[in-house]
Protein backbone atom coordinates (compact mmCIF):
# COMPACT_ATOMS: atom_id res chain seq x y z
CA UNK A 1 0.00 0.00 0.00
CA UNK A 2 1.41 3.30 -1.14
CA UNK A 3 -0.73 5.65 0.96
CA UNK A 4 -0.62 6.51 4.68
CA UNK A 5 -4.07 8.07 4.98
CA UNK A 6 -7.27 8.61 3.08
CA UNK A 7 -6.63 12.37 3.01
CA UNK A 8 -3.29 11.79 1.36
CA UNK A 9 -4.93 9.47 -1.17
CA UNK A 10 -7.59 12.06 -2.00
CA UNK A 11 -5.06 14.87 -2.29
CA UNK A 12 -2.94 12.93 -4.85
CA UNK A 13 0.08 15.09 -4.16
CA UNK A 14 -1.08 18.42 -5.50
CA UNK A 15 -2.89 16.81 -8.40
CA UNK A 16 -6.18 15.72 -6.77
CA UNK A 17 -8.35 17.86 -9.03
CA UNK A 18 -6.77 16.50 -12.20
CA UNK A 19 -6.66 12.86 -11.14
CA UNK A 20 -10.20 12.73 -9.73
CA UNK A 21 -11.51 14.83 -12.60
CA UNK A 22 -10.24 12.13 -14.96
CA UNK A 23 -11.53 9.26 -12.84
CA UNK A 24 -15.02 10.70 -12.36
CA UNK A 25 -15.59 11.58 -16.00
CA UNK A 26 -14.29 8.23 -17.24
CA UNK A 27 -16.38 6.30 -14.69
CA UNK A 28 -19.42 8.43 -15.54
CA UNK A 29 -19.09 7.77 -19.26
CA UNK A 30 -18.52 4.03 -18.76
CA UNK A 31 -21.59 3.77 -16.52
CA UNK A 32 -23.81 5.96 -18.71
CA UNK A 33 -23.08 4.19 -21.99
CA UNK A 34 -24.49 0.74 -21.07
CA UNK A 35 -27.43 2.39 -19.28
CA UNK A 36 -28.31 4.39 -22.40
CA UNK A 37 -28.06 1.27 -24.57
CA UNK A 38 -30.40 -0.60 -22.21
CA UNK A 39 -32.87 2.24 -22.31
CA UNK A 40 -32.90 2.51 -26.10
CA UNK A 41 -33.30 -1.24 -26.33
CA UNK A 42 -36.25 -1.23 -23.95
CA UNK A 43 -37.91 1.54 -25.95
CA UNK A 44 -37.31 -0.29 -29.22
CA UNK A 45 -38.84 -3.51 -27.86
CA UNK A 46 -41.92 -1.61 -26.64
CA UNK A 47 -42.28 0.14 -29.99
CA UNK A 48 -41.96 -3.09 -31.98
CA UNK A 49 -44.48 -4.91 -29.78
CA UNK A 50 -46.97 -2.07 -30.28
CA UNK A 51 -46.31 -2.14 -34.00
CA UNK A 52 -46.82 -5.90 -34.25
CA UNK A 53 -50.07 -5.67 -32.29
CA UNK A 54 -51.32 -2.91 -34.57
CA UNK A 55 -50.41 -4.89 -37.68
CA UNK A 56 -52.21 -7.95 -36.37
CA UNK A 57 -55.41 -6.14 -35.50
CA UNK A 58 -55.30 -4.43 -38.87
CA UNK A 59 -54.92 -7.76 -40.63
CA UNK A 60 -57.88 -9.14 -38.67
CA UNK A 61 -60.02 -6.15 -39.55
CA UNK A 62 -59.34 -6.58 -43.25
CA UNK A 63 -60.06 -10.29 -43.40
CA UNK A 64 -61.92 -11.44 -40.30
CA UNK A 65 -62.71 -14.87 -41.70
CA UNK A 66 -59.22 -15.93 -42.76
CA UNK A 67 -57.44 -15.17 -39.47
CA UNK A 68 -59.79 -16.89 -37.07
CA UNK A 69 -56.96 -18.31 -34.95
CA UNK A 70 -56.90 -16.93 -31.44
CA UNK A 71 -53.72 -15.15 -30.29
CA UNK A 72 -51.60 -17.36 -28.10
CA UNK B 1 -12.34 -27.50 -48.99
CA UNK B 2 -13.24 -29.97 -46.32
CA UNK B 3 -16.85 -30.33 -45.34
CA UNK B 4 -15.95 -30.24 -41.67
CA UNK B 5 -14.80 -26.63 -41.78
CA UNK B 6 -16.77 -24.29 -39.55
CA UNK B 7 -19.71 -22.73 -41.27
CA UNK B 8 -18.90 -19.09 -40.60
CA UNK B 9 -21.93 -17.98 -42.51
CA UNK B 10 -24.06 -19.55 -39.82
CA UNK B 11 -22.60 -17.21 -37.20
CA UNK B 12 -22.80 -14.31 -39.61
CA UNK B 13 -26.58 -14.60 -39.54
CA UNK B 14 -28.16 -12.25 -37.00
CA UNK B 15 -30.62 -14.92 -35.97
CA UNK B 16 -27.81 -17.16 -34.72
CA UNK B 17 -25.60 -14.40 -33.43
CA UNK B 18 -28.27 -12.65 -31.37
CA UNK B 19 -28.73 -15.33 -28.68
CA UNK B 20 -25.01 -16.15 -28.71
CA UNK B 21 -24.14 -12.50 -28.02
CA UNK B 22 -26.74 -12.43 -25.26
CA UNK B 23 -25.03 -15.34 -23.52
CA UNK B 24 -21.58 -13.78 -23.81
CA UNK B 25 -22.39 -10.29 -22.51
CA UNK B 26 -22.53 -11.14 -18.74
CA UNK B 27 -19.17 -12.90 -18.96
CA UNK B 28 -17.51 -9.89 -20.55
CA UNK B 29 -19.00 -7.66 -17.85
CA UNK B 30 -17.65 -9.96 -15.18
CA UNK B 31 -14.17 -9.94 -16.74
CA UNK B 32 -14.30 -6.16 -17.15
CA UNK B 33 -15.12 -5.80 -13.43
CA UNK B 34 -12.36 -8.18 -12.33
CA UNK B 35 -9.69 -6.57 -14.51
CA UNK B 36 -10.95 -3.10 -13.63
CA UNK B 37 -10.76 -3.66 -9.88
CA UNK B 38 -7.35 -5.32 -10.18
CA UNK B 39 -6.02 -2.59 -12.46
CA UNK B 40 -7.29 0.34 -10.39
CA UNK B 41 -6.06 -1.25 -7.15
CA UNK B 42 -2.62 -1.74 -8.66
CA UNK B 43 -2.51 1.68 -10.28
CA UNK B 44 -4.08 3.81 -7.58
CA UNK B 45 -3.25 2.02 -4.33
CA UNK B 46 -0.10 -0.03 -4.85
CA UNK B 47 2.02 1.60 -7.55
CA UNK B 48 4.73 3.98 -6.30
CA UNK B 49 4.85 7.68 -7.04
CA UNK B 50 6.56 8.79 -10.23
CA UNK B 51 9.82 10.65 -9.53
CA UNK B 52 9.25 13.33 -12.16
CA UNK B 53 5.49 13.62 -12.40
CA UNK B 54 4.42 13.11 -8.79
CA UNK B 55 1.03 11.52 -8.10
CA UNK B 56 -0.60 13.13 -11.13
CA UNK B 57 0.99 10.51 -13.35
CA UNK B 58 -1.74 8.09 -12.21
CA UNK B 59 -3.98 9.63 -14.86
CA UNK B 60 -2.08 7.52 -17.39
CA UNK B 61 -3.77 4.39 -15.98
CA UNK B 62 -6.93 5.79 -17.56
CA UNK B 63 -5.44 7.82 -20.39
CA UNK B 64 -3.32 5.14 -22.05
CA UNK B 65 -6.04 2.41 -22.10
CA UNK B 66 -8.61 4.93 -23.39
CA UNK B 67 -6.23 6.03 -26.17
CA UNK B 68 -5.37 2.45 -27.12
CA UNK B 69 -9.04 1.51 -27.27
CA UNK B 70 -9.92 4.53 -29.39
CA UNK B 71 -7.39 3.33 -31.98
CA UNK B 72 -8.08 -0.43 -31.72
CA UNK B 73 -11.83 0.05 -31.98
CA UNK B 74 -11.34 2.11 -35.12
CA UNK B 75 -9.27 -0.67 -36.68
CA UNK B 76 -11.87 -3.30 -35.75
CA UNK B 77 -14.63 -1.08 -37.07
CA UNK B 78 -12.78 -0.57 -40.37
CA UNK B 79 -12.18 -4.34 -40.56
CA UNK B 80 -15.91 -5.06 -40.24
CA UNK B 81 -16.68 -2.28 -42.71
CA UNK B 82 -14.27 -3.78 -45.26
CA UNK B 83 -15.77 -7.24 -44.72
CA UNK B 84 -19.21 -5.82 -45.30
CA UNK B 85 -18.11 -4.13 -48.53
CA UNK B 86 -16.38 -7.26 -49.81
CA UNK B 87 -18.92 -9.95 -48.88
CA UNK B 88 -22.08 -7.95 -48.31
CA UNK B 89 -22.80 -9.78 -45.06
CA UNK B 90 -25.57 -8.31 -42.93
CA UNK B 91 -23.75 -8.67 -39.64
CA UNK B 92 -20.64 -6.71 -40.70
CA UNK B 93 -22.37 -3.39 -41.11
CA UNK B 94 -24.17 -3.85 -37.81
CA UNK B 95 -20.89 -4.57 -36.02
CA UNK B 96 -19.26 -1.46 -37.49
CA UNK B 97 -22.23 0.69 -36.43
CA UNK B 98 -22.21 -0.83 -32.95
CA UNK B 99 -18.52 -0.04 -32.41
CA UNK B 100 -18.47 3.58 -33.55
CA UNK B 101 -20.11 5.25 -30.50
CA UNK B 102 -17.88 3.34 -28.08
CA UNK B 103 -14.80 4.31 -30.08
CA UNK B 104 -15.92 7.93 -30.10
CA UNK B 105 -16.36 7.87 -26.31
CA UNK B 106 -12.86 6.46 -25.82
CA UNK B 107 -11.41 9.10 -28.15
CA UNK B 108 -13.18 11.75 -26.08
CA UNK B 109 -11.91 10.18 -22.83
CA UNK B 110 -8.40 10.06 -24.23
CA UNK B 111 -8.52 13.80 -24.98
CA UNK B 112 -10.20 14.61 -21.66
CA UNK B 113 -7.79 12.68 -19.45
CA UNK B 114 -4.91 13.92 -21.62
CA UNK B 115 -5.95 17.53 -21.02
CA UNK B 116 -6.19 16.93 -17.27
CA UNK B 117 -2.75 15.38 -17.34
CA UNK B 118 -1.33 18.11 -19.55
CA UNK B 119 -2.37 21.01 -17.32
CA UNK B 120 -0.23 20.07 -14.28
CA UNK B 121 2.60 18.47 -16.32
CA UNK B 122 2.97 20.77 -19.31
CA UNK B 123 1.16 23.79 -17.94
CA UNK B 124 -1.46 23.70 -20.68
CA UNK B 125 -4.71 21.85 -21.37
CA UNK B 126 -4.10 21.64 -25.08
CA UNK B 127 -1.44 22.16 -27.74
CA UNK B 128 -1.74 21.73 -31.51
CA UNK B 129 0.79 18.96 -31.34
CA UNK B 130 0.82 16.08 -33.89
CA UNK B 131 -0.31 13.44 -31.38
CA UNK B 132 -3.11 15.51 -29.87
CA UNK B 133 -4.33 16.86 -33.18
CA UNK B 134 -4.44 13.44 -34.87
CA UNK B 135 -6.38 12.02 -31.89
CA UNK B 136 -8.85 14.90 -32.24
CA UNK B 137 -9.21 14.02 -35.93
CA UNK B 138 -9.97 10.45 -34.85
CA UNK B 139 -12.83 11.74 -32.70
CA UNK B 140 -14.12 13.72 -35.70
CA UNK B 141 -13.87 10.62 -37.91
CA UNK B 142 -16.02 8.66 -35.45
CA UNK B 143 -18.54 11.48 -35.26
CA UNK B 144 -18.52 11.79 -39.06
CA UNK B 145 -19.14 8.04 -39.42
CA UNK B 146 -22.06 8.14 -36.98
CA UNK B 147 -23.56 11.26 -38.57
CA UNK B 148 -23.18 9.92 -42.11
CA UNK B 149 -24.91 6.66 -41.22
CA UNK B 150 -27.68 8.52 -39.40
CA UNK B 151 -28.27 10.72 -42.45
CA UNK B 152 -28.98 7.80 -44.80
CA UNK B 153 -32.33 6.06 -44.36
CA UNK B 154 -31.59 2.80 -46.13
CA UNK B 155 -29.37 0.79 -43.75
CA UNK B 156 -27.52 -1.08 -46.51
CA UNK B 157 -26.58 2.15 -48.24
CA UNK B 158 -25.68 3.70 -44.89
CA UNK B 159 -23.37 0.73 -44.26
CA UNK B 160 -21.63 1.17 -47.59
CA UNK B 161 -21.14 4.92 -47.25
CA UNK B 162 -19.95 4.50 -43.66
CA UNK B 163 -17.58 1.73 -44.69
CA UNK B 164 -15.87 3.91 -47.25
CA UNK B 165 -15.46 6.73 -44.74
CA UNK B 166 -14.12 4.27 -42.16
CA UNK B 167 -11.60 2.81 -44.62
CA UNK B 168 -10.34 6.19 -45.80
CA UNK B 169 -9.96 7.24 -42.16
CA UNK B 170 -7.75 4.25 -41.33
CA UNK B 171 -4.80 6.26 -42.61
CA UNK B 172 -5.09 8.34 -39.44
CA UNK B 173 -4.33 5.43 -37.10
CA UNK B 174 -0.63 4.99 -38.00
CA UNK B 175 -0.35 8.77 -38.00
CA UNK B 176 -1.53 8.86 -34.37
CA UNK B 177 0.63 5.93 -33.37
CA UNK B 178 3.85 7.10 -34.98
CA UNK B 179 3.28 10.83 -34.54
CA UNK B 180 5.58 10.92 -31.54
CA UNK B 181 8.37 9.44 -33.66
CA UNK B 182 7.79 11.22 -36.95
CA UNK B 183 7.50 14.71 -35.55
CA UNK B 184 8.99 16.59 -32.71
CA UNK B 185 6.04 16.62 -30.38
CA UNK B 186 5.40 17.76 -26.86
CA UNK B 187 3.73 14.41 -26.19
CA UNK B 188 6.10 11.83 -24.76
CA UNK B 189 7.05 8.66 -26.67
CA UNK B 190 5.44 5.27 -26.17
CA UNK B 191 5.67 3.96 -22.60
CA UNK B 192 5.05 0.40 -23.72
CA UNK B 193 6.45 -1.01 -26.93
CA UNK B 194 6.50 -4.44 -28.51
CA UNK B 195 10.11 -4.16 -29.56
CA UNK B 196 11.86 -3.02 -26.40
CA UNK B 197 11.53 -3.31 -22.66
CA UNK B 198 8.91 -0.98 -21.18
CA UNK B 199 10.31 2.25 -19.78
CA UNK B 200 8.37 2.03 -16.54
CA UNK B 201 8.30 0.20 -13.21
CA UNK B 202 6.73 -3.28 -13.20
CA UNK B 203 3.90 -2.26 -10.88
CA UNK B 204 2.96 0.68 -13.10
CA UNK B 205 3.10 -1.50 -16.18
CA UNK B 206 0.82 -4.11 -14.59
CA UNK B 207 -1.66 -1.47 -13.52
CA UNK B 208 -1.80 -0.12 -17.05
CA UNK B 209 -2.13 -3.51 -18.73
CA UNK B 210 -4.90 -4.61 -16.35
CA UNK B 211 -6.79 -1.35 -16.94
CA UNK B 212 -6.35 -1.83 -20.69
CA UNK B 213 -7.76 -5.38 -20.43
CA UNK B 214 -10.72 -4.03 -18.46
CA UNK B 215 -11.38 -1.52 -21.25
CA UNK B 216 -11.20 -4.32 -23.82
CA UNK B 217 -13.76 -6.40 -21.97
CA UNK B 218 -15.95 -3.35 -21.43
CA UNK B 219 -15.82 -2.48 -25.14
CA UNK B 220 -16.77 -6.00 -26.19
CA UNK B 221 -19.66 -6.13 -23.72
CA UNK B 222 -21.00 -2.74 -24.76
CA UNK B 223 -20.57 -3.39 -28.48
CA UNK B 224 -22.43 -6.71 -28.16
CA UNK B 225 -25.23 -4.97 -26.27
CA UNK B 226 -25.50 -2.33 -28.95
CA UNK B 227 -25.30 -4.75 -31.87
CA UNK B 228 -28.21 -6.70 -30.42
CA UNK B 229 -30.35 -3.58 -30.37
CA UNK B 230 -29.33 -2.76 -33.94
CA UNK B 231 -30.25 -6.31 -34.98
CA UNK B 232 -33.74 -6.04 -33.53
CA UNK B 233 -34.26 -2.71 -35.23
CA UNK B 234 -33.02 -3.78 -38.65
CA UNK B 235 -34.54 -7.25 -38.62
CA UNK B 236 -37.88 -6.14 -37.21
CA UNK B 237 -39.78 -7.45 -40.25
CA UNK B 238 -38.42 -10.97 -39.92
CA UNK B 239 -40.13 -13.91 -38.28
CA UNK B 240 -37.37 -14.54 -35.77
CA UNK B 241 -37.61 -11.06 -34.25
CA UNK B 242 -41.40 -11.35 -34.09
CA UNK B 243 -41.13 -14.72 -32.40
CA UNK B 244 -38.47 -13.40 -30.02
CA UNK B 245 -40.65 -10.51 -28.90
CA UNK B 246 -43.52 -12.88 -28.24
CA UNK B 247 -45.54 -11.93 -31.29
CA UNK B 248 -47.04 -15.32 -32.00
CA UNK B 249 -49.88 -15.70 -34.39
Amino acid sequence: MHWNSLAEFLAMGKHGLYVWGSVLVMAGVMLAEPMLIRRSRRRLVERLRRQYRAERSEARAVSPSSSSGSPA
Amino acid sequence: MSKQSINWYKYASPQTFYPLAGKMIPWFWLLAAIFGIAGLTTGFLLAPMDEQQGEGYRIIFLHVPASWMSMFIYLVMAFWAALGLAFNTRLSGMMASALAPTGALFAFLSLWTGALWGKPMWGTWWVWDARLTSELILLFLYIGFIALQAAIDDPRRADKAGAILALVGVVNIPIIYFSVKWWNTLHQGASVSLTRAPSMAAMMLWGMLLCALACWMYSIAVALMRVRTIMLERERHTEWVRALLGDTE
